[in-house]
C-alpha cells in the first residue's frame, strides 16, 4: 500500500507534531504501510521551493526504501524546468503543485505546462485540496480550496497528464469525474483521506458509482491520524470489503 | 467482523434520521450506523433526531412541531432497539414551555438527557429554566459547540467553549456535554476555556482527526474528562479511538474511562441498564 499523500516539514497556520521523517516511518511500520511519497509542506508555501525540495532529498535519504520524495514544482518561476530535471534525477515518485497556494486560478497555461511536462517524464502531479477544515482556518489562511474547475481543466491539458487529487470529499469528486470524458477521467486518481464513511457512506458510494480503482490511501500525515483511511476501508459494507484500491506507482503502465 | 471489542463502547453523540427528514435514503443511513457501530464494537448510541434537519425547519432553528416529530421517531428507535440506543430530548430553549413539556414527556419515556443545538447562545439566560430542570431531573445536557466562535456563521447561533463555560458554572450541578471537539473550529481554543469547569465533558467526535488534538485535550483535561463519540463521521471515531491508545498519554484504565466510564458517571448506572 502506497500512501501519496504525506509530507514532513511544519505547517504555517498550526503546530504540527513531530513531522519528521523518522517518526513517519515508524507510524508506517505500525500501520502496515509500505511506501510513501513525501511532500514538503513549507515549500507549498514558499516562493521558491527550490531549498525545500533540496532539504526534501536530503531528509529522505535514510529512508529511501520506504520514502520517495514528492517534491514541489512552481511553473512560475523561470528555472521550472531545471528542477523539474533536477527532480526526475533526484528518484521523485511524484511532482508535487498546490495552485491555491500559489494563487493560480483554474485554466493557468503555466500549471498545464507543467502537468505536461510531468507527463512527458512519467511523473503524477500531487494535488492537494485542503490542508484543513475550513471552518478552522486561521485568519492568515487565505488560501481558498482548490477548486473542481481546476482540476477538470488539468485532466484534460494532455494525453499524458497523471494527476492524484488528495483531501478532496465526495461532492468535488463527483463534480470533477462526472465532468469529465472516460479517458479524461482514467487520469485522476483520488485519495480517501477526506472522504466521509458511515453512517453517510460516501466512501461506499463512490466506490459503487466511480470503481474502486480511482481511489488510493490517504492520510494526509503529518496533519492528519493515519488511522482514519484506515478506519474508513475497515468500515465499508462487507460487499465492498476486498474491493481493490488503485495504484498510484501505476498510472502509467 | 468485529475490529474493536475489548469492553463496552458507548457513543455519547449520534444522530439518526426519520421520514420526516426529507431523505429517502433515511433507513438506510440509520442502517449504515448500526452497522458500522457492530463493526467498532459499540455497544450503545446515545443519540438525538434534530427536528427535520431542515427540511420544513432549520437543523439548528427546530420548530416545536419539528423537535417533536422528531423526538418520536426517536422514541420509536429505542423502542425498538433496546439497550443499544439511548435517547436524548432534542429541544428549542426559544419555544420555553415547549421545550420544558417536551423534556418532561420525553424523560417519562425513557430519554436520559438532553440534546441542544445551537438555537440560542449557550449563555443566554433562556436555557436556565431547560438547565434548572436538567438538574432536578439529573439529565446531562449534550450541546453543539463551535470550537472558538470568531465570527457570526449563517444558520446557526453558535456558541463556543467560552460561551458554554459560562452557562455550567451558573449550573454547577448539570453534566454538560461539549459536543465535537473535531467538529470545527480551533480546539485549541476551547481546552483552556472549559479546563478550570468540571462538569464540562467534551466529547471527541467530528469529521476533523487533526494529529496533536487528542494529545492535548487529555494534557488539558485529563482522560477523566472525555467523551467517545462520532457524530456524522463514524470512521473519526474509530481512528480516534486508535490514536488514543497510540498517544502514550493514556493508561488501559484511561482508555475505558473514555470508551464508556465517563459517560456512565455523568449519565448514571441506570442509564444504560437492560
Amino acid at each position: 500500500m502506497i500512501d501519496p499523500s504525506v509530507f514532513i516539514g511544519s505547517y504555517p497556520f498550526r503546530q504540527v507534531p513531530h513531522p519528521e521523517p523518522a517518526i513517519l516511518a515508524r507510524v508506517m511500520e505500525r500501520e502496515g504501510i509500505a511506501h510513501a511519497w513525501v511532500g514538503h509542506l513549507p515549500s507549498a508555501f514558499a516562493d521558491n521551493p527550490a531549498a525545500g525540495n533540496t532539504e526534501l532529498y536530503g531528509a529522505l535519504e535514510p529512508h529511501r526504501e520506504i520514502l520517495s520524495p514528492a517534491p514541489t514544482i512552481r511553473p512560475d518561476r523561470p528555472d521550472w524546468k531545471t528542477e523539474l530535471d533536477g527532480a526526475a534525477r533526484a528518484g521523485a515518485a511524484a511532482i508535487r503543485a498546490f495552485p491555491p497556494q500559489w494563487r493560480m486560478a483554474a485554466g493557468d497555461r503555466a500549471l498545464a505546462d507543467l502537468a505536461i511536462a510531468c507527463g512527458e517524464r512519467e511523473l503524477p502531479v500531487v494535488l492537494t485540496v485542503r490542508f484543513e477544515d475550513l471552518r478552522q482556518r486561521k485568519a492568515a489562511d487565505t488560501f481558498g480550496d482548490l477548486t473542481g474547475a481546476a482540476i477538470r481543466a488539468l485532466a484534460r491539458a494532455g494525453s499524458d497528464v497523471r494527476l492524484v487529487v488528495c483531501a478532496a470529499g465526495r461532492d468535488l469528486i463527483e463534480e470533477v469525474h462526472w465532468g469529465l470524458t472516460p479517458l479524461e477521467q482514467s487520469r485522476v486518481l483520488w485519495d480517501i483521506s477526506w472522504i466521509w464513511g458511515p453512517p453517510d457512506d460516501h466512501l461506499a458510494k463512490l466506490f459503487r458509482s466511480m470503481g474502486s480503482t480511482r481511489f488510493v490511501f490517504g492520510s494526509q500525515w503529518p496533519l492528519r491520524l493515519v488511522q482514519s483511511p484506515k478506519a474508513n476501508l475497515e468500515l465499508l459494507p462487507d460487499d465492498l470489503a476486498t474491493a481493490p484500491l488503485g495504484d498510484p506507482a501505476a498510472m502509467f503502465d | 467482523m468485529t475490529v474493536v471489542n475489548a469492553s463496552p463502547l458507548i457513543d455519547a453523540h449520534a444522530h439518526f434520521l426519520h421520514a420526516g427528514c426529507g431523505r429517502s435514503d433515511w433507513r438506510d443511513v440509520n442502517a449504515a450506523r448500526f452497522r458500522a457501530g457492530d463493526t467498532m464494537g459499540i455497544t450503545c448510541h446515545v443519540a438525538s433526531v434534530l427536528g427535520s434537519y431542515g427540511f420544513t425547519s432549520p437543523t439548528y432553528f427546530p420548530s416545536p412541531a419539528d423537535a417533536t416529530s422528531g423526538n418520536d421517531a426517536m422514541l420509536e428507535i429505542c423502542a425498538k432497539e433496546g439497550a443499544r440506543v439511548r435517547m436524548l430530548v432534542t429541544v428549542n430553549p426559544n419555544h420555553t414551555d415547549h421545550a420544558l413539556d417536551e423534556i418532561d414527556r420525553c424523560v417519562a419515556a425513557g430519554a436520559i438527557g438532553v440534546k441542544l443545538l445551537a438555537s440560542r447562545r449557550a449563555d443566554d439566560p433562556l436555557l436556565d429554566p431547560i438547565c434548572e430542570l436538567a438538574a432536578a431531573k439529573q439529565l446531562p445536557i449534550l450541546h453543539h459547540i463551535w470550537q472558538h466562535r470568531t465570527r457570526e456563521w449563517p444558520n446557526q447561533e453558535i456558541s463556543d467553549g467560552a460561551d458554554l463555560a459560562k452557562l455550567a458554572r451558573r449550573h454547577p450541578t448539570v453534566w454538560f456535554i461539549l459536543a465535537h471537539i473535531g467538529g470545527g473550529g480551533d480546539y485549541q481554543h476551547t481546552f483552556p476555556a472549559v479546563k478550570d469547569v468540571p462538569n464540562i465533558l467534551p466529547d471527541i467526535s467530528g469529521s476533523g482527526v487533526d494529529r496533536g488534538m487528542l494529545d492535548d485535550a487529555i494534557k488539558a483535561l485529563t482522560s477523566q474528562r472525555l467523551l467517545f463519540g462520532t457524530d456524522l463521521t463514524m470512521e473519526t471515531g474509530l481512528a480516534k479511538l486508535r490514536a488514543l491508545d497510540a498517544t502514550g498519554l493514556c493508561s488501559p484504565d484511561d482508555l475505558e474511562d473514555i470508551r464508556w466510564r465517563n459517560a456512565v458517571r455523568i449519565f448514571g448506572d441506570k442509564a444504560f441498564a437492560r
